[in-house]
Order: structure tokens, then sequence, then C-alpha cells
């Protein structure tokens, strides 16, 4: 045991300056009698409170205090908070850990269609995680296919013992913008490690069948987290991408108990100006049967296509325009040529024709798993059974033709 | 060619990622392989290799991105290096302003194939940009391909093996002078497509040597370029104020020019594309050299209106036309003068393919397009001075 300097960069910001007042304080001292130091938790056994790091790129994640590991389970910093999305962008099946922290004190404000306006200071976390069956160890690279169930097995004390931790992505709203940052774990679990240029960690895939399928699970670099997140491909600004009404409008499963998630971050102070419920967006959620088909689709689009396929986004080059207010049928794709998709159309003519997903340049790019064809293009090795399965399902009830 | 040090591609791209404006970065002597993609997003970088033959970043193997680099930056320049064998595009840079790529080879070294990259170098919406001295080799797409982009200087530069040689799409005032375009399904391409942010104009192309492009097309159905007829030259497509003079242009099977619409390509169904200027118009062809070619062309529908025409033994004249107008257009029953396909080449004819009539008419009378336009004034590019 190490006699565990506890750095907590306290910033003020005010007038555009920001002051550093780097407090040392050698907390672990009395804790250590007690042989419970560590830098993830208060001599009292609290949570630490998050540090906003406003210049500097900490080597490691604990550094933050948004996340700490302690007996082999995971626990949130204080006052951090986790949420999830009502439809997910499909990451390689991995289950996804998100969370929040503002600085004390301060607030977003909400916006109907774009991210809500973060103060600086904000951390966002991303944790990608994988459950690993049975008596596999994580080092062992095996992980299982399941539906994500983050808010019950945080509810539960996030034991680490069946699940493979695989990267962390920060999102920093520092002076001059957000930062995406990408941690990397160890094998051991206790700790991940800033990896800007990414990443590869060779994976075998195992579903509820048996079937194994092996596949490269790609840590982004730090440009690549600009692929998505400069969703204006012209100010080149990143910006977080869930933390939008239409994304959030949904129940978590918190300690104690369900609530809505826009709702609880007003109640606690995270976010200000919410309209009535009723005039809040809202994405279908996944899984759920009962948003209509066209809804369910548009959502799945929405947050996994538009980040770029917006009219600001990378993708405006091809015309392809796939937010939810696309209002034209043919930039939605819809009996549209593609113009530089190369391979990735499949020897298809159309992005979408009425009614033959199997002659639809949408399906092919979805299901493919060739970087050259593949949409989207980053995020992914493995295709989206479920996802393809929706779109496939949207373009059959489609009406109308290309001819 | 030895290989580099292989943990130059994590160096490589902690420089990309760290770099600052005014930076080189060197690329050494060696062949590096990479299997992410590369990417630079940093305003004034320069790359820099030793040579096209002794740098060479190689994606073999690669197993996750679209492109070997992606550049989102302005005041980019990248010289002297090749990129080869990337499972998408070679070379992308979207969005940048001042843009040089200068002595860059992009080869896919198994030779040409439908499962080759798209695009070898692809600058896409970028300003001012200057390519020249640069070889594309094997691209399933274009060699160098242009998009939607402004003040462009494409010279010096050779295009071999690939479906489109040079295609310049969607991109208002270029130059495309000097280059050698051969062994290409279509050696220099001129195209507009329907509902892009920007229709393009305004393109000289001059002085380049374009001959024998007849590689069966190994396009992927559905792009632009799968329409291309094996055997052309040049090739306009649905775009106005185009200029093409002194070229050499010689062997190209099916025709060592071909204009023509929208409509004649595999995207005629795309009616619902509004505010989009299906014509080629105002295209002024005079001065160049012109021999071979036009005597073997790809297509049913081509071989049997040259058959129907000229014979078996016979050939195209130089420039083929499908034929579509705008009807709007016409004053008196006449294309009034500045929006016309204008020659003044010699002898060199035209022939209306009559797309409009099922090819039943076609028509070689010169009478129309016997007569000259306002020229064009070149392209003022910094970087192309001096």
């Amino acid at each position: 045991m190490r006699l565990n300097q506890i750095t907590a960069d306290q910033v003020e910001i005010g007038g555009g300056m920001i002051k550093h007042i780097r407090v040392w304080a050698a907390l672990c001292l009395a804790s250590m009698l007690l042989g419970a130091c560590g830098n993830d938790k208060r001599s009292d056994g609290a949570n630490l409170a998050p540090v906003f790091h406003a210049t500097a790129n900490p080597e490691r994640l604990s550094e933050w205090h948004m996340l700490s590991i302690t007996d082999k389970k995971l626990r949130l910093g204080e006052r951090v908070t986790p949420y999830d999305l009502n439809t997910p962008l499909f990451s390689d099946y991995a289950h996804k850990l998100r969370t929040v922290w503002l600085p004390d004190g301060k607030t977003a404000e909400y916006d109907a269609s774009d991210t809500f306006n973060f103060p600086v200071g904000t951390v966002i976390t991303k944790t990608f995680y994988y459950p690993i069956p049975t008596g596999t160890s994580p080092a062992d690279g095996v992980v299982l296919r399941s539906a994500d169930n983050t808010a019950q097995l945080l509810k539960s004390g996030f034991d680490l013992t069946s699940i493979k931790l695989i990267e962390t992505r920060i999102l920093v709203h520092r002076q001059d913008g957000w930062v995406a940052l990408p941690y990397v774990w160890n094998d051991e679990q206790t700790e991940a490690t800033l990896q800007r240029t990414g990443d590869v960690k060779n994976l075998e895939l195992i579903d509820a069948d048996n079937k194994k399928q092996a596949f490269s699970y790609v840590v982004p670099n730090t440009n690549q987290c600009a692929g998505c997140h400069a969703t204006n491909s012209v100010t080149r600004k990143i910006q977080p991408i869930g933390p939008k009404a239409r994304h959030l409008n949904k129940d978590f499963e918190y300690q104690d108990g369900p609530r809505n998630q826009l709702t609880h971050w007003q109640t606690i102070g995270t976010l200000k100006g919410l309209p009535v419920a009723s005039n809040i967006p809202q994405n279908a959620l996944w899984g759920n049967i009962e948003a209509s088909l066209d809804r369910k689709a548009r959502s799945y689009l929405d947050i996994n296509c538009s980040h770029c396929h917006n009219r600001k986004g990378a993708a405006n080059t091809s015309g392809l325009l796939l937010e939810p207010d696309s209002a034209s049928v043919l930039s939605l794709g819809v009996c549209k040529l593609p113009i530089a998709a190369g391979t990735g159309t499949g020897d298809r003519e159309y992005g979408i024709v009425p009614g033959k997903p199997d002659e639809s340049i949408f399906t092919y790019r979805m299901a493919s798993i060739n970087p050259e064809e593949m949409m989207p293009e980053l995020g992914r090795s493995l295709s989206h059974d479920e996802g393809v399965a929706l779109i496939k399902e949207w373009i059959t009830r489609m009406r109308g033709s290309c001819r | 060619m030895a290989a580099g040090d292989p943990k130059f591609a994590e160096e490589l791209q902690t420089k990309l990622l760290d770099a600052k404006t005014g930076d080189v970065i060197t690329i050494p002597e060696g062949k590096f392989t990479f299997t992410r993609s590369l990417s630079l997003a940093v305003d004034g970088v320069t790359i820099r290799g030793a040579g096209m033959g002794k740098s060479i970043l190689s994606f073999k193997g690669q197993i996750a991105g679209a492109e070997g680099l992606l550049v989102t930056a302005s005041d980019f320049t990248i010289e002297n290096l090749a990129i080869e064998d990337t499972k998408g595009d070679a070379l992308k840079i979207t969005k940048g302003n001042n843009i040089i790529v200068r002595g860059v080879r992009t080869e896919w070294t198994g030779g040409h194939s439908t499962k080759n990259g798209a695009y070898g170098i692809y600058p896409v919406q970028t300003t001012n940009v200057l390519m020249e001295d640069n070889v594309a080799i094997g691209a399933s797409d274009a060699g160098i391909y242009i998009g939607q982009s402004k003040n462009v200087v494409v010279r010096r530069n050779r295009a071999e093996y690939n479906v489109a040689g040079i295609e310049i799409e969607n991109t208002i005032n270029a130059d495309v002078y000097d280059n050698v375009a051969t062994n290409n399904t279509g050696g220099i391409l001129v195209f507009n497509m329907p509902s892009l942010p920007q229709e393009g104009k305004n393109t000289r192309v001059f002085k380049n040597k374009v001959f024998k492009n007849n590689t069966a097309n190994f396009g992927h159905k559905g792009t632009p370029v799968a329409s291309v007829p094996a055997g052309t030259g040049i090739a306009i497509n649905s775009n106005d104020h185009v200029e093409v003079f002194g070229n050499e242009i010689s062997d190209n099977d099916t025709a060592n020019m071909i204009i023509s619409s929208l409509y004649s390509t595999n995207y005629s169904d795309d009616k619902k594309a509004e505010n989009y200027d299906p014509y080629p118009e105002s295209i002024y062809i005079y001065d160049n050299k012109f021999s071979g070619g036009g005597g073997s062309p790809d297509g049913l529908e081509l071989k049997a209106l040259k058959v129907s025409v000229f014979g078996l033994t016979g050939k195209f004249p130089d420039i083929l036309w499908d034929g579509f107008f705008n009807k709007a257009l016409l004053v008196n029953g006449q294309m009034p003068l500045e929006r016309r396909i204008c020659i003044n080449n010699g002898a060199v004819g035209i022939i209306n393919a009559d797309g409009p009539g099922g090819f039943k008419k076609p028509d070689t009378d010169m009478t129309s397009h016997k007569c000259d336009l306002t020229k064009l004034p070149p392209i003022k590019l910094k970087s192309a001075e001096g």
C-alpha cells in the first residue's frame, strides 16, 4: 500500500478566466490505518467527487473520479448520474454505462432538438463492456451477446466478476469546447489508461445458441471520435450526441425506482428549461413493440446515422439526410441514387427501393462488415442483426416504386 | 522494398493527433503497414515522404476504416509518398481549403478489380485545390476524383486502370491539363450528379493525353461511373460550361469523346431531384488532335447504333452525343448559341445518337454545332503559380 495523494483540481470559472486551485491532500493517511485506502473513496467511505481537468489529459481514468473500482465492483463518483438512450447506437453488441456529471451548482439548458447546452466543466463517460461466460476470465476475450441491462447491473452493485470492461470514453466540456478521450481497460480491470491512438481488441462473441463469432473490437482514436461527434463538419466542433431530449425521454431504473430521466435531471438540478412532458420529443424505445414501425426505424437511423447524415454533417456530401426532420423522401434515401458509395452499393441501384429491402443499398451497407462498404463506417466490426431486421421490415412495408 | 519499423504505424497516428499548425510530418523510406485508417484533423500540416516509390503506406490487411488516410483539415499538403491497397478510398480530404496533393501514388497492387477501393485521391467539398504529379492506379471508381469542390487545378497526373481516370464532379472552376489518362474505362470525366449540395460548372480540359481507355468497366452497379462505356476518352455528363481543347485523344474504342445527359446513365429514373439540370450545355470543343477509336463501342445499344449508321467496319465520329437537350430553351426551334455544343475542330464530326427517340434517327449533321463560345478564364490558384 502506498501513500496515496489525492489531487483535487478545483476549478473556478468566471469572466472567461480559469483558475486552478490545486489542493494536495493526504487524506489517505488516516484511512490507511483502516486498510481502506484508495483514490476512489473518501476516508468516510463516500464516493469521491469527480474532477474537471480543465487542460490536462490524465493518463489514468481513475484521475477523473467519475468511475472507480473497489473490491471488483464498479462505483460511480459523487453526483455522477447514469443514463441511457431510447434507441441506442449499435456498437458490436457492447453494453454501455453512460454517465454525466456537472460541476456543483451548474445546470444544462434544455433544447428541443439539439444536444443540451451543458456548462463548461461537464464530464460525460461511456463505458463499453460485455458480460462473459461463467468460468472464463476477462482476459480470455470471450464475450456474450445479450441485451443491455446496465441499469439493473448498476442497481445490484455492478459486480465485475462476470464482466469484461473494454473502454471508457470521456467527453469533457472545456473552455474551448468539448474534448474526447478514449481510455482502455487493463485485463485486471483495475484501471483504464488513455490511448489516444485507439486500440484493437480481438474478441469472440457467443450468442444464446452457443454460436461463436470472432471479431476485432476497435477503440477509436481521438480523430475518429470527432468522426461521429463533430456533427457539424464545417466547424468540426465536438459535441455529445446522446444527451438530447428525444434520446433521453424515457424512464431509468434508479436505485430508488424508475423515473423519467429528464424529470429526474431537472429535480437534481442538472437540467433547466424542461417543457411540459407532452411537448418533449421522444424517440421509440428500443425493443418496445408498441411504437410504430416508422417511428422505430427513424429512431434507429437517427441515433446510428444522423451524426454524419445531417445537413451540416460529414455525409452531406452524399445528399442522404437521416435526421428526424429530414422531410424529403428523396433525401431520406427513397429511390435515391448513390453518389460515392463505391462498392458499398452492393450492386444495388437505390438507397431504398420501397417494398424491396434486398434491392436497397441501406440494408446492404448495414449488413456488411467490410470496412469499405459498411455503414456506419466506424464503431462496429459486426452487423446488428436486429437493426438490419428493423430496417428491412420498414422498407418491406413501404409503398411505391422507383420506376 | 524493405519493411519499415513496425512501431511506425502507431507513431504516425500519434504524430497526426499531436500535430500543430506548421508541422511537417516526415515519412521515412520503407514500406509501412497499417491495419486501421489514419486521420488528420489539424490545419496547416504537411505530410512528406521520400518519393512515391520509396515511402509507402500499405493497408493490405486493413481491418477498420473506410479510407487509408482521412483528412478533415485546411492548409494541407501531402507529397512524395504512396498509399497502397486500402480497403476503401486511399486518400480522402473533406471540407478543407488550400489543399495540395503532389507526387502521391495511390495504387491497388493486385491489378484492377471490382474489389478495390473506390477512389484513389478524393478531395470532396474542398476549395483551392492543387493536384499535381500524382499517379492513380486501380481504383474501382475514380483514380483522381474531385467532388463538390471549387477552384481546382489538376495537372501532370497519370491515371491508369481505374474505372474513371480523372473525374471532376459537381465542381465549380477546374483546370485539368497536362495529364495522362490511359487504360481506364473512361479517361477524363466531367460529371454533374443530382441531389447534392453543389452543382458543378466551368471546367477546362486541355493539353491532356487521353488514349486507349478501353478497360472493361469494373465499377459497381449503381455508382455513377458504372454506366461509362469502356472505350471512352473524355466524357461530359450533365455538366455546363465545359471547354475541351488542345488534347491528344486517341484510340478510345467507343468514342474519343462522349457528351451525355443523366438520362443516358443508369440515373435516368432519378426524376425526383429538384433544381437539377440534367442537360450538358455550353460545351466548347476546339483544336484537339483526335485519332483512331470509335470502332468497337461497348454495350449492345451503341454497337447496334454504330453498325446501323457506319457499318460493321465503320467507326463513330470522334464525338458521340446522346442527343438529350432541354426543349424549354429553344427559341424559334433553335438552341441559343450560348447553350450549344460548339465544335471548332477541323474535320472532326459528331453523331447525335437520338437517345430521346430510342436511337432511331441518329444524325451526323454538324450545322448547329459549328459555332464558337466565349472562352472560360484560367483558374487562378496561388499554389499552382510559379
